[in-house]
């Protein structure tokens, strides 16, 4: 096993380049490492001017989402051993601006995600006297699926309608409004409907079905998206046939 | 390389990558979306050559045999055979995605995606075969 393996990481600083440009750096080739161990390597002992986003380091923020070799991938849940012998492409993430190397611009998810109102709408707060708002494990499971997503942005850079339409809703945001539709606690489903039922929201979607296969946490995006087509169009099927729409 | 750096207000200018037209030869699922996409046409095509083979039949027994000669020509018959591919690609694809759309719970529990999916091809071998005894005469 070579104890060496190259990384070629894209390289972007708006104050000197007009475009990214890949840069060769050697790392130490052990099997345990992960990518993000790797660009670690690189900002500690090669050249500290690298930036990139990380957190946890476990899975669980969501912040190291990058292209390695042209997939999009967690870098800290993608093991270099799976590279071998190399070289390794590591770019920023597809179809956001890139501020800077391998750190993206995600002001446009924050907005839409915030527009699909991703919490529990309830029409009336009961009194803390009466307790908590209760659920069978039935109803937990109806929405638990989609309430894995851990905003890490892989699907967005999977989606080729994202990346040809930015206006696209895209498909995490529409996967957490799905949780919070499906969520027996939550009211909201009608305040959502009106901007997941946009031609920007779910029939933007043409179900390439790619930001199911690169979700990290099995969130299935492209089923959320889906099913949500499927109750829409039910629904207004239903504002025909009964006398006071489908309420 | 070296430019003028150029700010906004808030943040240093961005990068901006530009979607090849060709991005879908990037990766076999996008060429695989691409190619279900353009089934369609071949759909549509079947059913132009249903709806002429019906106006054909009620043109009267003279005008059908006119018609079946012209669907023996060999660019008809290639048109066909890659019209056949396609739809049953259409089919299969659409099929298999079914499970993704349609989630069934039997008491509490959901139902797995072979059981979404195959009464789909149930229905297919059933409405085929229907077809078929008709066709060969019942």
């Amino acid at each position: 096993m070579a104890d060496k393996i190259t990384l070629e990481v894209a390289r972007y600083d708006p104050e000197r380049h007009t475009e990214p440009t890949f840069e060769k750096y050697e790392v130490p080739f052990r099997k345990d490492w992960v990518i993000l161990d790797a660009l670690n390597y690189i900002k500690d002992r090669l050249d500290g001017s690298l930036s990139y986003r990380w957190s946890c380091r476990t899975g669980i923020c969501g912040s190291c989402g990058m292209m390695v070799d042209g997939e999009p991938k967690l870098t800290c849940a993608t093991f270099l051993s799976s590279y071998a012998p190399g070289p390794v492409r590591v770019e920023a993430l597809r179809n956001f601006p890139i501020v800077r190397d391998l750190v993206i611009e995600m002001t446009d998810f924050m907005v839409k995600l915030k527009k699909v109102k991703p919490w529990i709408v309830r029409e009336n707060e009961k009194p803390i006297s009466q307790g908590e708002y209760l659920q069978t494990p039935e109803q937990l499971e109806n929405y638990k699926q989609f309430s894995m997503c851990i905003n890490c942005l892989l699907c967005y850079a999977a989606c080729p309608v994202y990346g040809l339409d930015n206006l696209f809703t895209g498909p995490a945001a529409i996967a957490l409004a799905q949780r919070y539709n499906l969520d027996s606690r939550d009211v909201g489903a009608r305040e959502r409907r009106e901007i997941l039922s946009d031609h920007e929201g779910i029939w933007g979607c043409t179900f390439v079905g790619e930001c199911t296969e690169v979700c990290p946490k099995h969130v299935d995006p492209a089923g959320a998206i889906q099913q949500y087509k499927v109750d829409a169009a039910i629904d207004w099927f239903k504002s025909f046939l009964l006398p006071r729409g489908a309420k | 390389m070296t430019e003028k750096p150029v700010y906004t207000e808030f943040h240093p200018r961005w990068y901006r990558t530009r979607v090849s037209t060709y991005w879908w030869l990037d990766r076999t699922p996008y060429v695989k979306f691409i190619l279900r996409e353009l089934s369609s046409i071949f759909v549509a095509f079947f059913v132009v050559i249903t709806l002429l083979q019906i106006r054909a039949l009620g043109q009267g027994p003279q005008a059908y045999p006119a018609f079946q000669q012209r669907l023996q020509a060999p660019i008809m018959v290639i048109l066909n055979i890659l019209s056949l591919l396609f739809v049953l690609f259409h089919t299969i694809t659409w099929f298999n995605l079914t499970p993704k759309a349609i989630v069934l719970r039997v008491r509490g529990r959901r139902l797995p995606d072979l059981l979404i999916a195959a009464p789909n091809y149930v229905a297919w071998l059933v409405v085929s075969g229907v077809i078929a005894w008709i066709v060969t005469g019942g």
